[in-house]
């Protein structure tokens, strides 16, 4: 390109500048990231819910018990192929900042209706003959370098205090890389045998898997209608209904990242169109002589957003880069609060695209000036 | 050959007839050029004098296409200017003027060859024949050991060279320089004329050029006056020069 030369000695003409305007793109750029991994893992549930699942709480809160007895009852509605129950567990390991989710499973029934979740036949049989074992998910194990047969501690606050034992049995894995592989589940027989009595016999959710995705509102209705008026009514939605209904009580994340990243992308233009308008501005002379000497207006409009684009792009890359090496230290730091951190191909284009946007945004208003400068009064104010 | 008075066809390298130009300024109309009539060969070189704000500058503006007339025509080797438009004006002007300004204004982050090959890039020249005419015009302005140094590396007769350079690289029909050595020491400015009547004279440019200092102007072929608006006089140089004691 015959003009790079012109668009590099340009841009590298104030050097302490062009780095300040690549550190506020770098920034942005990373913080635009992690909150694009922060949305999808809070979104994930909903994206990887399966069409062929309900959840059915009590219809007051999902913190309000359910009756073991219901999992027959629906069960029995047309259309149900299987029913799983669970129940929260709460716990951490060693000390609170150790949190992960810890699930009390059905273990008749849980393969079944989770088989995205894959457990070796000989680790989940070993796990069915023990009383206090446990299944964990492969990012947990990893985390705190459990492998089976380990026994480890588990503290609650919710079911009377004190440490649980487990034995680790088996390790799961998702079959896709999103699946959260963070969970972590043990008995249902040995939960009952610990709980005060006043919590046995119930269960914190159910999830209901379907013949078809099609049966799905007639079968939600079906299992409402058969718990209505009755001291235990229920609320069933598709698991992707309830994983967004989950999400919703953290707040309005959505909202939230929307606006952080609004103000963000309005500061960035701001900051990078007063360094492109006062880069336009020093040269006016040059930019004077380049239209004297038949550099046309659309050349130099060319010029200024090239240039504006160039940083942006640079700015940009470097702050993905960032990202990509930082969200897994972060992701690991917040000690699994979140699902995984995911920073996928589809949000890096989308960064790469928001840093385009940006520089194209800041670079347009000093570029139509610089279009629109007439040499005559140019040279007249030199 | 350069005339004043005509206003009849002519076979004239450049043309002008009844050049007005008026500008408004605070309510104010100030009338720079006046009913101006010019006819200029090729291979002349004409300094047009005059007080400051006689219209010097704007004359050189309107015949660089560098600004519009308020009314009269500007014709350059048969091209009528002053109808073109916004675009065609900057082509014309990449092709047929040269500029060299007061101030040099060179690009300060360009190396002498770099800013002397900037109107090249506009022409669909190879890199190698652009390398050939750059160094070419160099080599005219005597900087060739000097291509890679930075405005800011020479001294200012040497920028002005560069600019001398830059304004011929793409063989213009006719130089324009305003005030080419007002910027420069008597020794710079000996150089920088020695050098513009060479390129009158071996290599027969054309070149207009304004100037406030006498012994510069007596170095052009015609000196023409203008006062308030109106060229009035056109005299030979030498005559000028030693009635207002120059060389």
């Amino acid at each position: 390109m015959k003009f790079s030369r012109l668009i590099l000695a340009n841009l590298f003409r104030k050097k302490v500048r062009l780095l300040l305007t690549l550190g506020s793109f770098a920034v942005a750029l990373f913080l635009f990231a992690f909150l694009a991994v922060v949305k999808d893992a809070f979104n994930r549930g909903g994206s990887l819910a399966s069409a062929n699942r309900l959840v059915t709480i009590n219809r007051v809160s999902i913190i309000q018990p359910l009756p073991l007895s219901y999992g027959d009852k629906i069960a029995r509605i047309p259309g149900v192929q299987r029913v799983t129950h669970d129940n929260w567990f709460g716990g951490v390991y060693q000390d609170e900042k150790n949190f992960f989710p810890q699930f009390v499973i059905d273990p008749e029934n849980q393969r079944q209706v989770f088989p995205e979740l894959l457990v070796a036949d000989d680790q989940w049989n070993a796990f069915l003959k023990d009383r206090q074992g446990a299944i964990v998910g492969a990012a947990t194990a990893k985390r705190f370098g459990w492998k089976i047969g380990d026994r480890i501690p588990i503290k609650t606050t919710l079911y009377g205090g004190g440490a649980w034992e487990f034995n680790i049995d088996g390790i799961f894995h998702g079959q896709r890389k999103e699946d959260d592989e963070t969970q972590f589940w043990f008995q249902w027989d040995y939960f009952e045998e610990r709980v005060p009595e006043r919590l046995k016999g119930l269960a914190g959710w159910y999830t209901v898997k379907l013949d078809s995705p099609d049966d799905a509102i007639r079968v939600a209705k079906a299992i409402d209608a058969e718990f209505a008026n009755s001291p235990y009514e229920t609320k069933t939605d598709t698991e992707s209904a309830f994983a967004a209904s989950w999400v919703k009580q953290f707040g309005n994340i959505e909202f939230l990242i929307l606006t952080i990243g609004s103000v963000v992308f309005f500061t960035l233009l701001l900051v990078t169109g007063n360094t492109m308008a006062i880069s336009v501005r020093e040269r006016t002379g040059e930019l004077a002589i380049l239209k004297a000497i038949g550099f046309k207006d659309g050349s130099v409009l060319i010029l200024v957003l090239v240039e504006a684009l160039a940083i942006a792009l640079c700015g940009g890359i470097l702050g993905l880069v960032l990202a990509v090496l930082a969200i897994p230290v972060l992701g690991a730091a917040l000690n699994g609060m979140l699902p995984n951190l995911i920073l996928s191909k589809s949000m890096l284009a989308a960064g790469i695209g928001f840093a385009l946007l940006v520089g194209a945004a800041s670079g347009l208003l000093p570029g139509i000036g610089a279009m629109r400068l007439r040499v005559v009064e140019a040279f007249r104010r030199i | 050959m350069v005339s004043v008075n005509t206003n009849g066809n002519s076979s004239a390298l450049i043309q002008v007839r009844g050049l007005d130009k008026t500008y408004w300024r605070g309510g104010e109309q100030i009338d720079v050029l006046q009913g101006l009539n010019l006819d200029v060969d090729k291979g002349d070189f004409v300094a047009f004098m005059g007080p400051s704000g006689s219209g010097k500058t704007t004359l050189l503006n309107l015949l660089g296409g560098l600004d519009v007339p308020t009314s009269g025509a500007v014709s350059v080797a048969g091209d009528e200017i002053t109808h073109m438009s916004r675009g065609r004006l900057t082509e014309w002007r990449a092709r047929h003027v040269g500029f060299v300004f007061q101030m040099y204004n060179l690009v300060p982050v360009l190396t002498a060859y770099q800013n002397v090959e900037l109107p090249l890039l506009l022409t669909r020249l190879s890199r190698s024949a652009r390398r050939e005419h750059v160094e070419a015009a160099l080599a005219i302005v005597g900087l060739r050991d000097r291509s890679h140094h930075f405005p800011r590396q020479l001294s200012g007769g040497q920028e002005q060279r560069v600019a001398v350079a830059r304004a011929i690289v793409s063989d213009p029909t006719f130089l324009l320089c305003d005030e080419p050595t007002g910027d420069l020491d008597r020794k710079s400015a000996d150089e920088i004329m020695a050098l513009i009547e060479e390129l009158v004279s071996k290599h027969s440019k054309t070149v207009l050029m304004v100037t406030h200092d006498p012994v510069v102007a007596a170095r052009a072929h015609t000196v023409l006056h203008l006062e308030k608006g109106v060229l009035v006089e056109a005299s030979k140089p030498r005559e000028n020069a030693v009635a207002g004691g120059g060389a």
